[in-house]
């Protein structure tokens, strides 16, 4: 479905995560993130940025990946995007929410 | 004479030694399956056994029984695997070579991975039920336990068999009612998934079963330790749930012999391309079963639908033919739902779990998606149709190695 943000148009699924990542800028990662009561600092940006790159490379992504990835530990993972900090982060970064498998 | 070896006689390696048995020339192939036990577990079984629903002689046979004969069965610890050099490296110092090699070495449960996990508690009010010994410690804890905070809990995805530990949580309850402590009992069901299941369709059934059992659902809990001292789960935001019993499936890895290979990802399965079940690094090596990345259910039913095309794929590939890309991530489970009741789902790479009949379209007689006692006596007889047909790789009637799309409602 289309919706409005940043002042232009893009595609989101039902759980609002952007189905088109072509589209992403920044400004829609700033308005997504204040969506969720965020405020992105360069450190946020650090790690969508690495979510990004292994979202392009085709890498699954799980918390114990990022824990690893040495970008950042989980427990600031969780201070960065608190509750549920894979999808918070995926949704913000434009990337697909995180097949969490089966 | 040319050499296959199979790794692991657990669930996948016994079915694949009987399918091979049967379409390979003895004059052209030896055909090896190693385990390092004696004894086959019927591990759908470790469910049953914490309520005394099952014994543990319901659930153990000797390895042997299921092997046929004209297949060599070693038991013996596995070390590694050389591909370049083609041979497998055995504990005790021997060497195998192989023209083909079959991983199906599964998965195990790997606490060591949480803070905490084994700490103090352990066995004492910590414990899991994904391995025997785990299962019958807690059947004996059960029978004495007087009540209070039951929690049941996920570490972390995939896990084989997802559904077990749902099935437990409805299971204790049902116990705990006959036991006249229902009232005594709080149950929690916490998971790392934002849902009670990993499909968002079964996860709204689900729930509505969770709602009326009473059994309360913690989500996306990442846990960073057990607190042995306060006996309660701490995540990684700080979130605490406090237990008097926990029982938790811990991290699930495939065995260390993948990682002292070199053949595995960050939890030691095997990366493995879906459709052919081909190893991704080297092209006579083959994987099924728990053992792989692929991303379909860790359960009995998928490695009887790979067993099936894996056998075919190997025949190809002895021939030199291209390989089929025919696996399509096909299982079914029952999911035993407490009371006597159980219910059961059909899924795919592509399809989420549907509602309809099972097996036949429209005339079932399981179905799907809805609790039913038919379906409960589908999932005890599953245990004889493991032992009787399964493990020696015998076609079940009418159920189809792909998903059949007629007699389901598809949304
Ligand atoms: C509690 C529970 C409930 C379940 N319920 C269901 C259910 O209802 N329905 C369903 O479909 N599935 C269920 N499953 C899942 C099912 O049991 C597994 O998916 C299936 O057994 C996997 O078969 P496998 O051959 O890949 O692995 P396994 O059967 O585990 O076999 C692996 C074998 O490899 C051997 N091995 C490993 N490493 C080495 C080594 N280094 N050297 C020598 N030998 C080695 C092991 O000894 C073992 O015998 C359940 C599992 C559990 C734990």
């Amino acid at each position: 479905m289309d919706r409005n943000i940043a002042g232009v148009t893009i595609q989101v699924n039902e759980e609002g995560y952007l189905t088109n990542f072509a589209q992403w800028n920044t400004a829609i990662g700033d308005a997504l993130a204040a969506e969720a009561d965020l405020a992105l600092t360069p450190r946020h940006w650090e790690v969508l940025n690495y979510l990004q790159t292994e979202f392009k490379n085709d890498s699954p992504l799980s918390i114990r990946k990022i824990g690893k990835s040495g970008v950042v530990d989980i427990k600031e993972f969780y201070q960065l995007f608190p509750t549920a900090p894979l999808k918070t982060a995926s949704k913000i970064a434009g990337i697909p929410k995180p097949a969490s498998c089966i | 004479m040319k050499r296959i070896l199979i790794l692991g006689a657990g669930t996948a390696g016994t079915m694949m030694a009987n399918h091979l048995h049967k379409e390979l020339s003895p004059n052209q192939w030896e055909i090896d399956i190693i385990d390092e036990q004696e004894e086959h577990y019927y591990q759908p079984g470790y469910l049953f056994l914490p309520f005394d629903i099952y014994e543990p002689e319901d659930i153990i046979k000797p390895i042997r029984d299921f092997i046929p004969h004209g297949v060599n069965l070693l038991i013996e610890k596995i070390d590694r695997i050389v591909p370049r050099e083609q041979y497998v490296q055995m504990e005790n110092g021997d060497r195998l070579r192989y023209d083909i090699l079959i991983i199906a070495t599964g998965t195990k449960i790997a606490p060591e991975e949480t803070e905490g996990m084994q700490g103090e508690e352990w066995k004492k009010s910590v414990f899991d039920f994904y391995t025997f010994n785990g299962s019958l410690d807690l059947r004996n804890k059960l029978r004495e336990w007087q009540g209070g905070r039951l929690v049941v809990h996920v570490t972390e995805m995939p896990i084989k068999c997802p559904v077990a530990p749902l099935e437990f949580a409805f299971l204790a309850d049902s116990y705990f009612k006959n036991k006249h402590i229902r009232d005594k009992v709080e149950i929690t069901y916490v998971t790392p998934l934002s849902g009670a299941f990993t499909k968002p369709k079964a996860t709204t059934a689900l729930q509505h079963l969770l709602d009326e059992k009473h059994i309360h659902v913690e989500t996306d809990f990442a846990i960073e330790r057990v607190d042995n001292e306060n006996k309660m789960i701490v995540d990684y935001g700080g979130r605490e749930i406090p237990f008097d019993l926990l029982v938790t499936v811990p991290t699930n890895k495939g065995d260390d012999l993948i990682a002292r290979s070199g053949l595995g990802d960050d939890l030691n399965f095997v990366p493995t391309d879906k459709g052919t079940l081909q190893s991704k690094a080297w092209q006579n090596i083959f994987v099924l079963g728990d053992a792989t990345n692929i991303a379909a259910s860790k359960a009995v039913s998928v490695a009887h639908f790979e067993a099936e095309i894996l056998t075919e794929n190997i025949k190809r590939f002895i021939a030199g033919e291209p390989l089929n890309a025919e696996f399509d991530g096909h299982a079914n489970c029952f999911v035993e739902t407490g009371n006597g009741k159980a219910l059961l789902i059909d899924f795919n790479y592509t399809h989420e779990p549907v509602e309809g009949t099972f097996p036949l379209p429209g005339v079932g007689p399981l179905r799907l998606l809805k609790e039913s006692r038919l379906n409960h006596m589908g999932k005890l007889a599953f245990r004889w149709i493991y032992w009787n047909m399964l493990l020696k790789g015998t076609h079940i009637p009418f159920v189809s190695t792909h998903m059949q799309e007629a007699g389901k409602e598809f949304a």
